[in-house]
């Protein structure tokens, strides 16, 4: 959990670490590379509990609550250990406060929850939300969500994140006053701006393009994961039938009888390791899957991109067309097909005081839409340079995330060998003395 | 037990059949001791199985031949291999053959080495006539006429080679036996040209038979079995629960196999998954094409390991399942005359022969699938092991600071 705020750090080729170990070495590299707040404070999620209550609608339901618990660091490092700080949250207020982080930092490739339903399940697992093993593994997903949070450059000094961490009452009212709600792009606006951006950064461009092929393949391969889960999972149980036939055997045999037996128990053994094994392989899904739901938030930094972008380039186009007519009426010329113009031929031109109204009225028209450009411009300049520098940050946070979870998923394979050696020799020589 | 000699008495002119249903008020009280020293007083020559109309062996040889010995092996001095097989078309049908091929020093046999090309139905004779004319020995089981289900061919390669495993093991089985491997039926099998066994075939069972039944009714009326029967309902019992359980172990190890194969069917997913995201990949795409890489060979070595289970664990199960359904067939032996026959000690030896080569066979039938299997993981082990180390050479040669 957080509180190992010891400074170890993994060693590679190390097979004797577990991936629950590996897993908190990745956290101890989350808070070296720590921002302010992760050096002030140490952040878990340390437990969660059932509620029953009352919802919007005055019904009874069944949730889940995760306590928070927050501590200073000096206290920690000094020895002695105070009580923590903590607050209880439901995983509906997680999201809320994604959501505000969404729109507010939209440069960022913000970190993802851990998934709402238990998706990519193998016929052991439960797919139930109230099922321990699944609230046991949001819990520590959740805990992962909030460090992955505090140790973002930009993110981890936001206020009302810190108020998620430190305030239990009244925090929801002071994220709706914010008014961020009001600030989300609907997603009309953003897929039509997807359709008819004409210009947008190819990088943004390679980047989705990236993160779709992202999904895909992590989706693959959970799914594949799961079925040989499911399937390794029958092999080692069926040899659990071993155990036993030998043992009844034994009981008819003379001189065979204690090795039959005691082969038996080896292989009721071998039928029962496949427990711990496939736990640990859920652990290595679970870090597969972050970067699944993580793809969704490169995609979306990448989309907002093309919004501003096609923003921009609206204000362009408004503006030189605006240019354009206020030409033409200078002029006199038309270029540009206009009913006004076409009336105008038809029906007489407009006198000289009509037009003098109208191009004062286009000038200032104009004189706006440049200010419009020349803000989306800017708006546009420095969204490009601040996601791409967070998106750097993510790529080199991917890569060194996921070669770790290789590694883990190698030490993983490892030690099932490993085990399977070991009983295998033992049952052999059980089966020597039959 | 020590060594004793097999078997019956002739007694001249009896050639009645009939034995009385109820002898009990004829049986002699005796004791496995008592009884062996009768036997080996009163032994005067055959055992039907090894009459042959010329009668050439001495009595003298034949017993000595028929010794339950321990230490047959270190005697051994008949060895036979059965192996390439051959396909042979003609206008009505197609069948293989297999090279049989024996190397001994036995005095019965013309010369030292002969080679022969046998068929299935010829192995199917040799077991019929060694059943019949020893009802009550065991003999051992051959794979089955007809395909397993799950096979499409009868000619498929893996399964011409189980089935020459098999008739090896048959073969030597009877070499080993003591009876049997002096039964005339078995040299005519091993030494004879195509066209004399098919016209020694043609003999008919009459002779060998006949003598099989005269045996059985000597036997009936030699000795009193007041208390064998209690032996005889053990040994029932047993075969019932060993057979229940070998055949059990079949069908948990046919089990085995079948999740193995569906397990090795998903894992052949699992690399070219790696490989294809490698693809889009630029840091990462060395570690996620290592890694590729090592699913397969795990999933080779997997294949492998389904292979061994098939050919090497999995026949020998089936044998001795096929045997018990054998053993079983003679647990119908209400009849008196049968249970004389069972107090036969060569039967008992028979039977004890049986249950030591059977403890024998499956040990090393599992010894040998648990060495498979760490073998395996070994195999597994190492491929993982190499793309840790490759990992951190590589870790270490990027200059990257989390892996000192």
């Amino acid at each position: 959990m957080a509180d190992s705020g010891s400074e170890d750090i993994a060693v590679i080729g190390n097979t004797d670490l577990t991936p629950s170990e590996s897993e908190n070495n990745l956290k101890n590299t989350m808070v070296e590379k720590g921002t302010s707040l992760l050096k002030k404070m140490e952040i878990s999620v340390a437990e969660a509990e059932k509620r029953t209550g009352k919802n919007a609608v005055n019904m009874q339901e069944t949730y889940t609550v995760y306590l928070i618990e927050t501590r200073p660091v000096d206290a920690a490092s000094e020895g002695t250990n105070p009580v923590p700080d903590s607050l209880w949250r439901r995983y509906s207020e997680f999201e809320l406060l994604r959501n505000y982080l969404l729109v507010t930092y939209p440069f960022a490739v913000v970190p993802p929850l851990p998934e709402k339903r238990a998706e990519f399940v193998w016929h052991k697992l439960s797919a139930d939300n109230m099922d321990p093993d699944f609230v046991e593994r949001r819990r520590v997903g959740l805990e992962n969500f909030l460090l992955r949070v505090a140790s973002h450059p930009a993110l981890s000094s936001d206020k009302i994140f810190y108020l998620f961490l430190t305030e239990e009452n009244g925090w929801k009212e002071t994220v709706f006053e914010t008014g961020f709600q009001a600030k989300a792009d609907s997603r009309l606006k953003a897929l039509n701006a997807t359709f008819r951006v004409k210009n947008p950064d190819k990088r943004f461009v390679e980047m989705k393009h990236y993160g779709d092929e992202l999904q895909s393949v992590i989706s693959q391969l959970l799914r594949v994961r799961a079925r040989a889960a499911d399937r390794l999972y029958g092999v080692y149980k069926v040899h659990g039938n071993y155990g036993r036939v030998f043992s009844e055997w034994s009981a008819i045999e003379k001189e065979m009888g204690d090795g039959l037996q005691s082969a038996g128990h080896h292989m009721d053994a071998y039928a029962a390791s496949v427990d711990d094994i496939l736990e640990e392989e859920e652990h290595y899904a679970d870090q597969l899957k972050e970067y699944l739901f993580y793809s969704d938030a490169l995609r979306t930094v990448c989309r907002k991109h093309e919004l501003t972008q096609y923003e921009l380039e609206m204000a362009v186009q408004d503006l030189t067309s605006k240019k354009q007519q206020r030409e033409e009426l200078a002029t006199g010329t038309i270029r540009t097909f206009s009913l006004k113009g076409m009336t105008s031929k038809l029906f007489g031109q407009e006198t000289p005081e009509q037009r003098e109204a109208k191009l004062k009225m286009l000038e200032t028209q104009i004189e706006e839409g440049e200010e419009l450009v020349k803000e989306r411009n800017s708006e546009c300049d420095e969204f490009v340079k601040s996601a791409w520098v967070d998106i750097e940050r993510f790529k080199e946070q991917k890569d060194h995330d996921l070669r770790e979870s290789l590694i883990s998923y190698a030490i993983m394979q490892i030690s099932m060998c490993k085990k399977g050696i070991q009983v295998w020799n033992n049952a052999k020589e059980c089966f020597n003395k039959m | 037990m020590s060594g004793f000699v097999v078997d019956s008495t002739v007694s001249s002119g009896n050639s009645s059949v009939a034995i009385p249903t109820d002898i009990s008020g004829q049986i002699l009280d005796l004791d496995e001791d008592d009884d062996l020293e009768v036997f080996s007083k009163d032994t005067t020559v055959t055992d039907g199985s090894s009459f042959n109309a010329s009668m050439q062996t001495s009595p003298a040889s034949m017993i000595n031949q028929y010794k339950f010995e321990e230490d047959a092996e270190d005697t051994k001095d008949i060895f036979v291999t059965v192996d390439n097989p051959e396909s042979h078309v003609t206008a009505i049908e197609t069948y293989i053959t297999y090279r049989v091929v024996t190397k001994t020093t036995r005095s019965e046999f013309d010369s030292s080495e002969f080679e022969v090309r046998r068929r299935y139905q010829d192995f199917l004779w040799l077991k019929g006539r060694l059943e019949e004319a020893h009802p009550t020995l065991i003999v051992h089981p051959l794979p089955e006429k007809f395909v397993v289900k799950g096979m499409v061919e009868r000619f498929n390669e893996d399964f011409i080679e189980t089935r020459r495993r098999a008739l090896h093991r048959f073969l030597n089985k009877i070499a080993e036996h003591p009876i049997f491997s002096s039964s005339e039926d078995f040299k005519i099998f091993l030494t004879a040209a195509p066209g004399e066994l098919t016209s020694y075939k043609k003999q008919g069972p009459g002779f060998l038979s006949r003598m099989g039944e005269t045996v059985k009714a000597v036997a009936a009326a030699v000795r009193g079995v007041r208390n064998r029967p209690q032996e005889f309902t053990e040994m029932q019992e047993y075969v019932e629960a060993f057979s229940q359980k070998i055949s059990s172990l079949d069908k948990v190890t046919q089990r085995i196999v079948r999740e193995q194969k569906e397990y090795l069917e998903e894992l052949k997913e699992c690399g070219p998954t790696y490989a294809l995201w490698s693809q889009s990949e630029e840091e990462l795409a060395e570690p996620l094409k290592d890694v590729a890489g090592c699913v397969d060979r795990c999933c080779k070595e997997t294949e492998e390991q389904v292979k061994n289970l098939n050919d090497n664990l999995i026949p020998v199960l089936h044998e001795y399942a096929l045997c018990t359904d054998t053993l079983k067939m003679r647990d119908d032996l209400d009849k008196a005359e049968d249970r004389l026959e069972w107090a036969n000690n060569a039967l008992k030896s028979d039977w004890t022969r049986w249950q030591k080569d059977m403890r024998t066979d499956l040990r090393s039938a599992f010894v040998d699938t648990a060495e498979r299997n760490v073998n395996y993981y070994e195999k597994c082990l190492a491929v993982w092991e190499s793309f840790l180390h490759s990992q951190r050479t590589d870790a270490e040669g990027n200059g990257n600071v989390d892996f000192s």
